[in-house]
């Protein structure tokens, strides 16, 4: 059988890492504990174990990858299972599968001693269920007994007295969130090494480990980016290498993992924006003289919150762990930046609780700070929705992705005069193309549909949004 | 005018100052140092360890001199030239701390001169040296302004006869009869420095013993060794000074009996060390004190102000320079924000009086007040062939072991070097470390430092240089219960 191994949970603020070296290769034998990767937090480096020995099936992760808490590292090909599947062989094969079965009455001994490690919180997701249902000796353990998320501490040492291990090992575990108490030493009369404290991680990984894909995406990194092969590129040319940017590496990862753990649905619209071109350059210069620039997208951030206002299910976020939605009471609009640096998204504050001429001006600043490089972290956080204007670039539409949890994101492309026909007289109508992507868990297709309709009615006769009480 | 906010201000640059200054800037944090002094250094480099243990070294050596006379070293009466020797150590002094000052400004900490007032928990000012008064704000601060001498209420230190132990490093001269107010190391050191020099020297101390907090079995070792060094040692005894323009005349009342007068030409207070927290503004923040006014603070050494750490002396107990330091660096990580927190398994000590006595991790008398069983395999230095080359008979090298496996929990040596001999104690008891680790690693011959291999084989009973008969039936059963 095989069997993946994924990353273990690190510590308690620490969801990723990046592969310093692969320490296995395809086909390699290995033991139980020993190193699949090396990895490298902001924290610390330090070596990912095998929980099980085997054979690598497969290595799905590769040097400079950034893998998050439950990626799959390898595939192994467990020994028990060769066992089970090849049972009579040659008496060198018997031999070998003698060696091993000792090697496995070991590691189920060792289990049994650790009886903390078979017990499982009541609450978990099927897959967990399922796995524990299949592993049959398991369920002798006692079970009514306190559920156990964390280990039991070795017994023997009384409350209190500071266990046995070296400053670097204590270090270590306190910057992996570990509490060493808790972990059982192997070394010299029980000292804790630091072996003993991967070990620990990776058994605190099992316990929590096998949540299908819907556990996960409640985390907020979700699946990291898997590393598919590469080809050698350099054999049809020359190649150039450079390491990822920090902008670079975030919008992958959170892109990458929105990409997968939210189901996208993009709805397209458009809105005739004549009335607001008219109204930019109405108060164009009022605007100007308060020190903002009246943009569409300063109109669109106003008309966007009365919207999410009206569609408090837009404005909320999915909390699958506890299986409840999450609604946020305040609206705070990320507006997509395009910088040197890269992808940029500063957040607009209670943007229902400004005018637009204070938007204008927020935003301006916001967006010049973020090109300058003085935008700080906590004003890049927060947002409950997103807007993403390409129009300034151009375009007819595209689809852009949900940023995890938000629920949605409007996106705009480029307005462009067009030919109406307006009670059979052809008149020309300024067309501004808009798409929404949203998270279909959460909204269904009706709702998104609405909320886009909802939007442009607003953008071409303002006067709409107030027949409807905000919601 | 309002400055603009300092990342760290650290308020004293002794070694718990600058510990946490050097680190904070080694971690990218913009340092501001507030001390009186020229240079870093505070009250250890300045007024207390170094210059203490350029005179010890001093007096060591003018103790080795003498004790050759023995080996067939005639050298005559060896003179003391006092001003050269303060000379000397002031050197030692102006090195040292000229030193910290470049190492301050490599790592680009501002250093401010004067002394500094809480104002809020985000502003100090800063006054003294002259210069107008001067406001630092900052994000986070470490108090570091460590501890002062204590006195007795009925004795003024107005007198140049009434010494305390920077007066008394300062070596204006060589007293004649020197009375020692307090037994412990500080004043066992001084004592130590005066007594070799040429001063007839008298300790008192109240409690029944000297070194309280030191095991019996080292001070007797020490005591032995000491000799005739002191004039006497009174225990149990207290001194009623009257400070003359001629001298200190001296009711030395011991606790049963009658007291006795005696005349000094000076006396050293050495009487324990009050914390430095008065006239620092520290109540216009929510710092708090303990009931013996060190201040208060947790595993991170952040006070109950969550912008101020305090380190050092002013944290309590112990009052060493490496605990301040060490506790200086762990506040710096944690103002940088990383997880780290102050908690070693011991704080070495160390006397340097001779011969040294030094122990790490715990000691007997904690383990008796703790109810703690330990193991205690003892090593005397008659065996030890590196001892008997130095001219020397007595010394004790123990090791306090968990019954079973072992594991060390403490490390307890009297004798030459014993402040060096420690730091592997330290180290063995940080690791985790068994007996057999330090049996089994091989430790240089001759040194003293076998004395602590030698220890471990004394658990396991095998030691090489003492003979213990095999009990019956033939093996010794090794400490560690793993052992086959």
């Amino acid at each position: 059988m095989a069997e993946e191994v994924r990353l273990p949970e690190i510590s308690e603020n620490v969801d990723s890492g990046e592969v310093i070296q692969v320490l296995v290769s395809e086909g390699d034998h290995i033991e139980a504990d020993q190193g699949i990767v090396e990895l490298e937090t902001d924290k610390a480096a330090f070596e990912v174990p095998s929980p099980s020995a085997g054979t690598v099936a497969e290595v799905s992760v590769k040097k400079g990858d950034v893998v998050n808490v439950g990626q799959v590292l390898i595939r192994l090909e467990t020994e028990g299972a060769r066992k089970k599947e090849e049972p009579s062989e040659g008496p060198a094969g018997a031999a070998e599968s003698g060696a091993e079965q000792e090697t496995a009455e070991k590691r189920a001994g060792e289990q049994k001693e650790e009886p903390a490690e078979a017990e499982q919180p009541p609450e978990k997701a099927a897959g967990e269920e399922e796995a524990k249902k299949g592993a049959g000796e398991q369920k002798e353990e006692p079970a009514d007994e306190k559920p156990a998320e964390e280990e039991q501490p070795p017994e023997e040492r009384a409350e209190g007295e500071p266990p046995p291990a070296s400053p670097s090992v204590r270090r270590l575990a306190r910057e992996l969130g570990v509490d060493i108490r808790r972990v059982q030493g192997s070394g010299p009369a029980d000292r804790i090494l630091e072996e003993d404290l991967k070990a620990f991680t990776r058994r605190a990984m099992e316990r929590r480990g096998g949540a299908g894909p819907g556990g996960e995406a409640g985390g907020a990194a979700g699946p990291g980016a898997a590393a598919l092969e590469l080809p050698d590129f350099s054999r049809w040319g020359e190649i150039r290498r450079e390491p990822m940017s920090r902008v670079r590496r975030i919008t992958a990862r959170s892109t990458g993992a929105a990409w997968r753990a939210v189901p996208h649905v993009t709805q397209f619209d458009q809105a005739d924006a004549t009335g607001v071109e008219r109204f930019r350059r109405r108060y164009g210069d009022a605007v100007a003289a308060a020190g903002g620039k009246l943009t569409v997208t300063s109109v669109l951030l106003k008309v966007a919150a009365s919207a999410l206002r009206a569609f408090p299910q837009v404005n909320a976020s999915l909390d699958l762990q506890a299986e409840e939605i999450i609604y946020k009471e305040y609206v705070h609009i990320g507006v997509a930046v395009d910088t040197d640096r890269g992808l940029l998204v500063p957040v607009v504050r209670d943007v229902d609780r400004k005018g637009v001429t204070e938007l204008a001006v927020e935003l301006g600043e916001l967006a010049e700070r973020a090109r300058g490089k003085k935008i700080k972290p906590d004003e890049l956080e927060g947002a409950t929705f997103t807007l993403s204007n390409l129009g300034g670039i151009g375009g007819t539409a595209f689809t852009p992705i949900v940023y995890h949890p938000q629920a949605a994101i409007l996106g705009v492309a480029r307005a462009r005069p067009e030919v109406v026909l307006e009670d059979g007289a052809p008149r020309e109508r300024t067309i501004l193309p808009l798409s929404l992507s949203y998270d279909h868990r959460l909204i269904d297709g009706a709702d998104g549909a609405r909320f886009l309709r909802w939007i442009v009615e607003a953008l071409e006769d303002p006067l709409r949004m107030m027949l409807e009480g905000e919601a | 005018m309002a400055e603009d906010r300092k990342q760290l201000v650290v308020v004293g640059g002794g070694p718990g100052g600058y510990g946490a200054a050097f680190m904070a800037a080694d971690l990218g944090l913009q340092v501001t140092l507030v001390d009186p002094e020229e240079n870093p250094g505070g009250v250890c480099l300045y007024r207390g360890c170094i210059p203490t243990k350029a005179l010890l070294h001093a007096a060591a050596v003018l103790g080795e001199v003498r004790r050759g006379a023995q080996w067939g070293l005639k050298t005559g009466k060896v003179h003391v030239e006092l001003k050269e020797l303060r000379r000397w150590k002031d050197e030692v002094v102006a090195g040292l701390t000229g030193g910290m000052g470049q190492l301050a400004r490599r790592r680009k900490i501002e250093h401010v001169r004067g002394r500094a007032r809480f104002l809020d928990p985000h502003t100090v000012e800063v006054e003294g040296n002259g210069s107008k008064a001067r406001k630092l704000p900052f994000e986070q601060a470490v108090l570091a302004t460590g501890a002062r001498p204590g006195g007795l209420p009925s004795v003024s230190y107005d007198s140049p006869r009434v010494m305390d132990s920077a007066a008394a490093l300062r070596l204006e001269e060589l007293p004649e009869r020197l009375l020692v107010v307090g037994g412990g190391y500080i004043g066992l050191e001084l004592a130590t420095v005066y007594a070799t020099l040429g001063s007839k020297v008298t300790i008192v101390e109240m409690l029944p013993r000297i070194l309280a907090g030191t095991d019996e079995d080292l001070v007797k070792v020490y005591l032995k060794e000491a000799g005739e060094l002191f004039d006497s040692i009174r225990l149990s005894t207290t001194a009623e000074l009257d400070v003359r323009e001629d001298g200190v005349q001296a009711a030395l009342k011991p606790e049963a009996g009658e007291p006795e007068e005696a005349r000094f030409d000076r006396v050293l207070l050495a009487v324990g060390r009050k914390p430095v927290t008065g006239d620092l503004g520290l109540e216009s923040t929510a710092v708090e004190l303990d009931e013996r006014g060190f201040v208060k603070v947790d595993e991170q050494r952040r006070t109950a102000e969550a912008s101020i750490f305090a380190v050092g002396d002013v944290t309590g107990n112990p009052l060493f320079a490496h605990k301040a330091t060490h506790e200086g660096r762990v506040a710096a990580e944690a103002a940088a924000g990383r997880k780290t927190a102050y908690e070693p398994r011991g704080v070495p000590a160390v006397e340097y009086i001779d011969p040294e006595i030094a122990w790490c991790g715990l000691n007997e008398l904690q383990a008796a007040e703790q109810g703690l069983t330990v193991e205690v395999a003892r090593f005397p230095w008659a065996a030890s062939g590196r001892c008997l080359t130095l001219g020397r008979r007595n010394g004790l090298t123990k090791l306090l072991l968990e019954p079973g496996s072992g594991r060390v929990l403490g490390v307890g040596i009297v004798g030459p070097s014993a402040g060096e001999l420690i730091s592997e104690g330290m180290l063995a008891v940080e690791m985790g470390a068994v007996a057999s680790d330090l049996a089994l690693t091989i430790h240089p011959h001759p040194t003293l430092s076998e004395t602590l291999m030698e220890a471990a084989e004394v658990f396991e009973g095998t030691a090489t240089s003492i003979y213990r008969p095999r009990p019956e039936g033939g093996q010794r059963e090794r400490g560690s219960k793993e052992e086959p």
